[in-house]
């Protein structure tokens, strides 16, 4: 992979520095309330937000950062970060492909990205991008059509505050943990979605839509509302390498499933996971739930996560309803000096709920991976079924996986299972393949995804093929 | 006055009171007791805030006020009704006290030693503390620390090298209903020559009302190729908490087998932990837990992968009725280059009542990549197609339903050699079950034709 390239190209942004903008202010790096109201201001909030901000700030500063992760990075200097930046400025942005970097565009070009996309993760000023502003606009009306709404979260803020003020917190509170209160405190973006009564969203919605419009802030914020019998499929993230100049990122989605509602979220995070020594690469703690308040509702995670210096985070399910349902699928794939301390909560309350988590780790080069989950079946959750089952792949010896599953089960009529497994790729596999006269390389990547494939099915389409297309280039140079 | 304290002035009673009549101590034992004591203080009783102990609340052993016992008595006639109806090599201990009268070291073999510590270190202190304490120290966790600040008596088991001990040798350690709760604090060594092989059997049993603390904490060395089955056998009485720490530290080709068994107590957590520190080295470990009323269990195992080569097994069964409950951890680590390695893990509990619970944490961290490392936790209720099944059959529901948990203890208690062990277990269990069907009825069934024992729909 064009690691070096990357690297020369989120260097070239870290040294330039966070600059000022003619357009628009950056405030310099430190937190305290002034910057908070400052970010509020900037975002045309009204005087109950910046309230709920400060009081979110007020017990961030009262907590501590979680150690308990198999995790190993120095103290992170919160007065160092700067809090708002404005986008950036498209002076220094390349004007047009032709000006990218070859090697990232080969990149590109492996993963099969399409053309008018690449310009855009690219960091190609905006108003170079053909195409996208009408596209997106296309997509507006339909769902429009639909009754759906899908704006940027400091939009729904402005246009739909009744909305904001009934859900906003409800599933990750303001102080739930140190990085959810950072976020509550000072996020700057993200997305909003509700979909009303009966809807099934006329479209996959991705963020990819709006990265043109604004870029995706560091400490993003997402909120999705599925009302009854609503049903909504959601994508974040994108398979390409991500330019982005902010080394921590401390994002919070929460998901409402009403009855009957379905809310599948599909993720795929490929930041920049650092140079060989890890240096420079994002830390990416994230706090991500789903509450599934209503009977018979269900929320499906599926995530591939390949890229960061450090993942924290755990997309997890809180199971009210009667007979909801929860789901995590997961690949994750650590290389380098990466470290991925990953998995999922799966909270049964409700009678009949049930959950299935699948996880599956690859960890090659020196990097570390951990899975952490809990299963807790409440004493009111007649019923309440999980199957877990987590497997680890290892490529090399200087890598590490790990399983860490809670399971604290509380009531008789509960079945709770959990597998797992860890080991190599097999000397007998790789022959066999090589005997056929496949490539080691392609041996290895054709075992991988084997190995993801319970995973990867449960992603849409399209972007499936990208993922799989993105694991082997996350591979490469791992075997042989 | 904190809890922690009422431990410390209890430790410097005995100290002072050693010396009024004294009672020589070697040097390093008082060195080490007062740095345990000085640990000790500093952590206090583990709270649920310690990842270690995030299920296991002490706070009820830290609150009380234990003292320690003065005399080993205990009726002949009430002992053999506690004891295990074998031959065997026994020590026994009466809350902590060492008590000749009911010990028979009649049968010991030569190149076997089994004594109490305190003889042991009046004999050659100095061969007993190069070995005490050096699997763990008071860093394992404040219970090791207290247990090494009172350290005075216990079992020291030595083998020579190619020595095998037929005969299973019993560390019974008895609790007695005293009028106020007393503590103890024993420690168990065993070191196993090359290629020795025996059986060690720690059984705990006690008077019904007894309300006592035993802090116990054991060590085991085994040097190349040595075999060593390992009996826990823990039916204290339902007032008594134990906590325990066993450590093992295995050479090369040595085996190491763990039978844990927990039955009673109020509230009981065990540490076992083993060291494969070389090529193929081999640990067992097989857990039967089963509790009821408002009793709390909970194992916490580890294995450590030191060295290529080196396998580890483990099987633990919990069985929850009322409301119990349970805890098991359970976890493997794979170093840095120990290549080879087959390790597994297989938890499973059976849920009796709605308000029993089961926090289990199976984890494996492996650092190495040529390894097979699995491990399955499943936790629910018993399987009810299996249950239609025998019901099909004639047997009615109760008896359905105990013979079925018994067959799922079975599947650890039939790999248990010592026959008298097993049947034990076997009568506790089917006679606690809340169905309370009777073993008895039990046999009959399988032994004559189902359709000439009338038993049948209720």
């Amino acid at each position: 992979m064009a690691t070096e390239e990357m690297e020369q190209l989120v260097r070239r942004e870290y040294t330039q520095g966070f600059v000022t903008d003619i357009e628009s202010e950056t405030v310099p790096p430190g937190l305290d309330e002034s910057v908070i109201a400052f970010i509020s201001q900037k975002k045309g909030e009204p005087e109950w937000m910046l309230e709920w901000r400060l009081d979110a700030y007020q017990q961030w500063l009262k907590m501590k950062a979680p150690s308990w992760a198999h995790l190993n990075y120095p103290p992170i200097d919160y007065q160092a970060i700067s809090y708002f930046s404005a986008p950036k400025s498209k002076d220094d942005a390349p004007k047009s492909l032709d000006e990218v970097d070859p090697k990232l565009l080969e990149t590109y070009e492996k993963l099969g990205i399409p053309l008018h996309e690449r310009a855009a993760l690219a960091g190609v000023a905006v108003d170079a991008v053909f195409d996208s502003v009408s596209v997106t606009t296309t997509f507006k009306e339909k769902l429009g059509e639909a009754g759906v709404i899908f704006c940027s979260i400091s939009e729904a803020i402005r246009d739909y505050p009744e909305l904001i003020k009934q859900y906003l917190g409800t599933v990750v509170p303001k102080a739930d943990n140190y990085f959810a209160a950072l976020n509550s405190a000072v996020f700057t973006d993200g997305s909003f979605v509700y979909v009303p009564e009966g809807v099934t969203c006329p479209m996959e919605l991705s963020t990819y839509f709006r990265i043109n419009a604004a870029n995706t802030g560091q400490f993003e914020r997402t909120l999705i509302i599925c009302e009854k019998q609503a049903q909504v499929s959601y994508l974040e993230g994108c398979t390409a390498p991500m330019r982005d100049e902010n080394q921590l990122h401390a994002a919070v989605v929460e998901l409402v499933a009403l009855e009957d509602a379905y809310i599948k979220y599909s993720t795929v995070q490929n930041w920049y996971p650092g140079d060989e020594e890890g240096r420079g690469g994002i830390y990416n703690f994230v706090t991500k739930r789903a509450d599934c308040r209503g009977d018979r509702s269900k929320v499906s995670w599926t995530q591939v996560e390949t890229g960061s210096a450090i993942t924290w985070k755990y997309p997890s399910c809180v199971l009210r309803g009667k007979d909801s349902v929860g789901e995590f699928y997961s690949v994750a794939v650590t290389n380098g000096r990466q470290q991925a301390d990953t998995g999922t909560k799966m909270i049964h309350i409700g009678e009949g709920t049930k959950s299935t988590i699948v996880s599956k780790g690859i960890a090659a080069g020196n990097s570390e991976q951990a899975y952490r989950g809990l299963v807790k079946i409440g004493p009111r959750a007649k019923g309440a079924r999980n199957f877990t089952q987590c497997d680890s792949l290892l490529i090399g010896d200087r890598c590490g996986a790990h399983t860490f599953p809670y399971q604290e089960i509380g009531n008789s009529s509960a079945t709770v299972e959990h597998e797992a497994t860890t080991s190599k790729i097999g000397e007998d596999q790789l022959f066999y393949c090589r005997q056929r006269g496949i490539s080691e390389e392609d041996a290895v990547n054709m075992i991988v995804n084997g190995f993801c494939k319970d995973v990867f099915q449960e992603l849409p389409m399209e972007f499936a093929v990208e993922a799989e297309a993105l694991l082997n280039v996350t591979l490469e140079g791992a075997v042989g | 006055m904190s809890g922690a304290q009422t431990f410390l002035n209890r430790l410097e009673e005995r100290v002072s009171e050693r010396q009024a009549a004294s009672l020589p101590e070697p040097t390093w034992i008082v060195a080490r007791r007062q740095a345990a004591a000085a640990r000790f203080e500093a952590l206090g009783f583990p709270t649920r805030r310690d990842e270690a102990w995030k299920y296991t609340d002490v706070r009820r052993i830290g609150e009380g006020d234990f003292a320690l016992a003065r005399d080993a008595a205990f009726s002949k006639a009430a002992a053999a009704a506690l004891t295990l109806p074998i031959e065997a090599i026994r020590l026994t201990f009466v809350d902590g006290l060492f008590s000749a009268e009911l010990s028979d070291l009649s049968a010991l073999p030569s190149g076997a030693s089994v004594e109490p510590l305190s003889q042991a270190l009046a004999d050659n202190h100095e061969a007993v503390g190069g070995a005490l304490g050096r699997l763990t120290g008071v860093e394992f966790s404040p219970f090791s620390a207290l247990n090494t600040a009172f350290t005075e008596e216990g079992a020291v088991i030595r083998l020579a090298p190619g020595t095998v001990v037929e005969l299973p040798i019993v560390l019974q350690f008895l609790s007695r209903a005293n009028d106020a709760a007393v503590m103890s604090h024993p420690r168990v060594l065993v070191q196993a020559g090359a290629r020795s092989q025996a059986t060690v059997v720690e059984h705990y049993v006690g008077e019904a009302d007894a309300a006592n603390f035993t802090n116990v904490v054991g060590e085991i060395l085994l040097e190349r190729g040595a075999i060593l089955n390992h009996y826990k056998l823990q039916e204290a009485p339902l007032g008594d908490f134990h906590i325990a720490s066993l450590h093992v530290d295995q050479g090369r080709d040595s085996r190491f087998t763990s039978f844990n068994i927990n039955l009673g107590g109020a509230l009981v957590r065990n540490d076992l932990v083993s060291d494969l520190n070389a090529q193929g080295a081999e640990a067992s470990y097989l857990g039967l837990f089963f509790a009821q009323g408002r009793q709390h269990v909970d194992n916490h195992t580890l294995v450590n992968h030191n060295a290529p080569t080196t396998f580890s097994n483990e099987n633990y069964k919990g069985i929850l009725g009322d409301r119990a409950r349970g805890v098991f951890n359970g976890k493997v680590i794979v170093k840095r280059d120990s290549q080879k390695i087959e390790a597994y893990q297989s938890n499973a509990n059976l849920l009796l009542s709605d308000r029993a619970e089961i926090d289990a944490k199976p984890e494996l961290e492996i650092y190495a990549d040529d390894v097979k490392c699995s491990h399955g936790t499943t936790t629910g209720q018993l399987d009810e197609k299996a249950v239609f099944a025998l019901r099909t059959r004639g047997i009615n529901e109760q008896t359905a339903r105990g013979l079925l948990t018994l067959a799922f203890a079975g599947e650890v208690m039939e790999q248990v050699t010592v026959d008298a062990i097993a049947e034990r277990v076997e009568r506790t269990v089917a006679g606690k079950l809340p169905e309370r069907f009777n073993l008895t009825e039990l046999v009959d069934a399988s032994l004559n034709e189902v359709h000439d024992t009338g038993l049948g729909e209720e």
